[in-house]
Parts: structure tokens; C-alpha cells; sequence
């Protein structure tokens, strides 16, 4: 599984239940652009760590949305206290997906302590998380997908980047295509 | 920059410094506040979860409080951080490439230790740049002078960081928490 397997599986899901949806730093962000380019997409392009925590907010403040972030391995471990606090909130409209391929794959794809060491799905479950799901296929991915809207998904996937183009879109275009969308009612079932 | 929020109002004497800061957040409907504790906060924090109107959420670190508090935005939350100025050196980077990039707006209400009546020698070195590093990130900050001071500024904050689409802070000092 490559992770923009895992980012077409989670926007087609986005897409299907009009979820809002934030994206990780660097190449994951531009993946997304590739696939499914949608104004509930934002692009985090700095702030490394923190797309989680960004979720995490909107989710709380928008109850009646649902709320997806794609993360990552590298990014989880700069910002492990996330699990806690999404932990001790866990809203029932946030779905956090980490795509763990145990590399830095915006940076050289040098490895992560998930490579060896470190169970993502353990960690999560270690701070009291309880819904946590560990997938290793795109059938498995899409079948949790079908059945969830909050929780965590670890999908261990394979290191290796798409080449994709650039996000042609300046930050405040990001931000304003973005707020026009998570400002209004759902429009799911 | 430090900037003047208008004249001085004689001060309230029945008030506290907790809830002269309290009362400025309520006054421009601040409905979204993250915090770090910080022992000159230890009364507002729990006032601020006690609030009906207010979604509290405790943060493990500064700066990711500064990314829920961006989500919230988003969700059309009025912001507000609680923390200490030591975790301003944890944030400079999200809240550069975060909320300086896209245009949003924080309210950052900073107790600010390492200066005045400090008794912590390691609280010094970050006290005496937390004004320096404000002032080269571009974000204001108001230095209220008294309690009735402090309301005001809260709320003048929040307006200028929407205005400005940025964040604003407020320094407290030590001397501001223990007034009578
Ligand atoms: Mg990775």
C-alpha cells in the first residue's frame, strides 16, 4: 500500500460524507492536490506536527461536521502529546488517519522510530485512545473507512512519493476556499 | 511592538486580576480557549472551564495549542491561548508557518515570568526575551498597567488580531497577578 493509495481511500470518503479534511505538511499535502483537488481540502504547508491538533480544533468547534486529518509517522512522533489530548476530548466527528511508512518521505525518506521501534497504534491506545485500528491493505482501509468517522487509523504503507505538481494556490486562497466550506451546514446524510 | 490601549480607568478595587482578564475575554465573546498551566493561571483556568460559553481544552505544549486553536478558527471560533512565556520558544515556529502564512488570527494571554519579582532563576533567560522574540515574529502585544487596564486590553487584542489576521498577545507580569 503507498500512501497515496491511502490519500485517494480517505478523500473519496471525505468526498462521500462531506467531511472537511486536513492535510499534512509537504508531499502527502500535494498528493492530495493531485487526486482530489476539493475547496474542504486545507493544505497545512508549514507547521510541522500540527495537522492533527488543526483537526482537532475544527472538530470540537464544529460538532455537527465531520472532521478528518491525514497525518504522519514523522509528524505523530514530533507531536506525540496530540494523541493524549485527542485522547482525553475524542470527539465523535474526528477521524485521524496516520499513514506510517516509517520514513520522512517529504526529506529523503530517511527513517522514522516506527521503522523499528515504535507501534503507532500502541502509542495511541497507550494514551487512551479507544478506537484504534491498525490496517496494512487498502481492502481492510476501505472497509474501516465504511464503518467509522472517528478514531484513529494507522495504515502502514510502503516509503515513496508520487511526483506530483506543486499546490498552485497562494496560503490565504488555502485558508478562504477552506473557511467558505467549513463555515456552512453539512450537506451529508 | 507595545502598544497603549487608551486611558487608564481608575481601578476596580473588588475585582481580582483573574477575573479583570475573565471579564475582558467574555466582553468580545472569546468562545475557544486552549491552555498550559502556569501557577499566575491557576484561578483563570478553571473559571475559563467553568464558563458554559467557552470550549476549554487543556494542551500537553504551547504550540500545539496554537494548532487547535487555528482549527477552531476555522470552525468559526473566537481564540484564545492561556499560557506561560516560557512556551512562547515552542510556538515561534507554528505560530510563523501557521498563522502568519494564512492570516489567523490567536489571542494569547501570557503570563509572563523572568522579570519583575521573579524568584526562578531559570524562569530569567526566557522572561527577558519574550518581548524581543514578539517584536521580531511582527506580533503585538499590550502591557496593561492595571486590572481595569487589562479588560480593556483583552478585548482590544482580539479585535486588532482579527482586524490584522495575526495573533496578539497580552503580558502579564508577576506585579499584575499579585495586586490587590
Ligand atoms: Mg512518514
Amino acid at each position: 500500500m503507498k500512501r497515496i493509495d491511502v490519500i485517494r481511500e480517505v478523500a473519496d470518503k471525505a468526498r462521500d460524507s462531506d467531511a472537511l479534511l486536513i492535510a499534512n505538511i509537504g508531499i502527502p499535502c500535494k498528493e492530495l492536490y493531485s487526486v482530489s483537488d476539493m475547496p474542504n481540502n486545507f493544505y497545512m504547508l508549514g507547521s510541522m506536527g500540527l495537522a492533527s491538533s488543526i483537526g482537532l480544533g475544527l472538530a470540537l468547534s464544529r460538532p455537527e461536521r465531520n472532521v478528518i486529518t491525514i497525518d504522519g509517522d514523522g509528524s505523530i512522533l514530533m507531536n506525540m502529546g496530540t494523541l493524549a489530548t485527542i485522547a482525553s476530548q475524542a470527539p465523535q466527528n474526528y477521524l485521524l488517519v496516520i499513514v506510517d511508512n516509517g520514513a520522512y518521505g517529504s526529506t529523503g525518506n530517511q527513517p522514522t522510530a516506527t521503522l523499528n521501534h515504535v507501534n503507532l497504534e500502541e502509542v495511541a491506545q497507550g494514551a487512551g485512545n479507544r478506537d484504534v485500528f491498525e490496517v496494512d491493505s487498502l481492502q481492510r482501509l476501505h472497509t474501516i473507512l465504511g464503518e467509522k468517522d472517528s478514531g484513529i487509523i494507522v495504515a502502514k504503507a510502503q516509503p515513496g512519493n508520487e511526483d506530483v505538481p506543486v499546490i498552485q494556490m497562494i496560503p490565504e486562497a488555502i485558508l478562504s476556499r477552506f473557511m467558505a466550506e467549513s463555515s456552512r451546514a453539512s450537506r451529508s446524510v | 511592538m507595545t502598544l497603549k490601549c487608551g486611558d487608564t480607568i481608575s481601578d476596580m478595587k473588588d475585582i481580582t486580576p483573574t477575573e479583570a482578564v475573565f471579564n475582558g475575554l467574555m466582553d468580545v465573546g472569546i468562545d475557544f480557549i486552549v491552555s498550559v498551566p502556569c501557577v499566575n493561571l491557576k484561578d483563570l483556568i478553571p473559571m475559563v472551564d467553568r464558563e458554559s460559553s467557552v470550549i476549554h481544552i487543556p494542551v500537553t505544549r504551547e504550540e500545539e495549542g496554537v494548532g487547535v486553536c487555528a482549527g477552531a478558527y476555522m470552525g468559526g471560533k473566537k481564540a484564545a491561548i492561556l499560557m506561560q512565556n516560557s512556551g512562547l520558544g515552542n510556538s515561534i515556529n507554528a505560530l510563523s508557518s501557521l498563522n502568519l502564512l494564512y492570516g489567523i488570527p490567536l489571542l494569547m494571554i501570557i503570563s509572563h515570568r523572568g522579570i519583575g519579582d521573579e524568584t526562578i532563576c531559570a524562569q530569567v533567560p526566557m522572561g527577558e526575551m519574550t518581548a524581543p522574540l514578539l517584536d521580531t515574529l511582527g506580533i503585538s502585544y499590550y502591557l496593561p498597567s492595571s486590572k481595569a487596564d487589562a479588560t480593556k486590553a483583552v478585548r482590544i487584542a482580539w479585535i486588532r488580531a482579527v482586524e490584522e489576521k495575526r495573533p496578539v498577545a497580552i503580558l502579564l507580569p508577576i506585579p499584575f497577578w499579585s495586586q490587590p
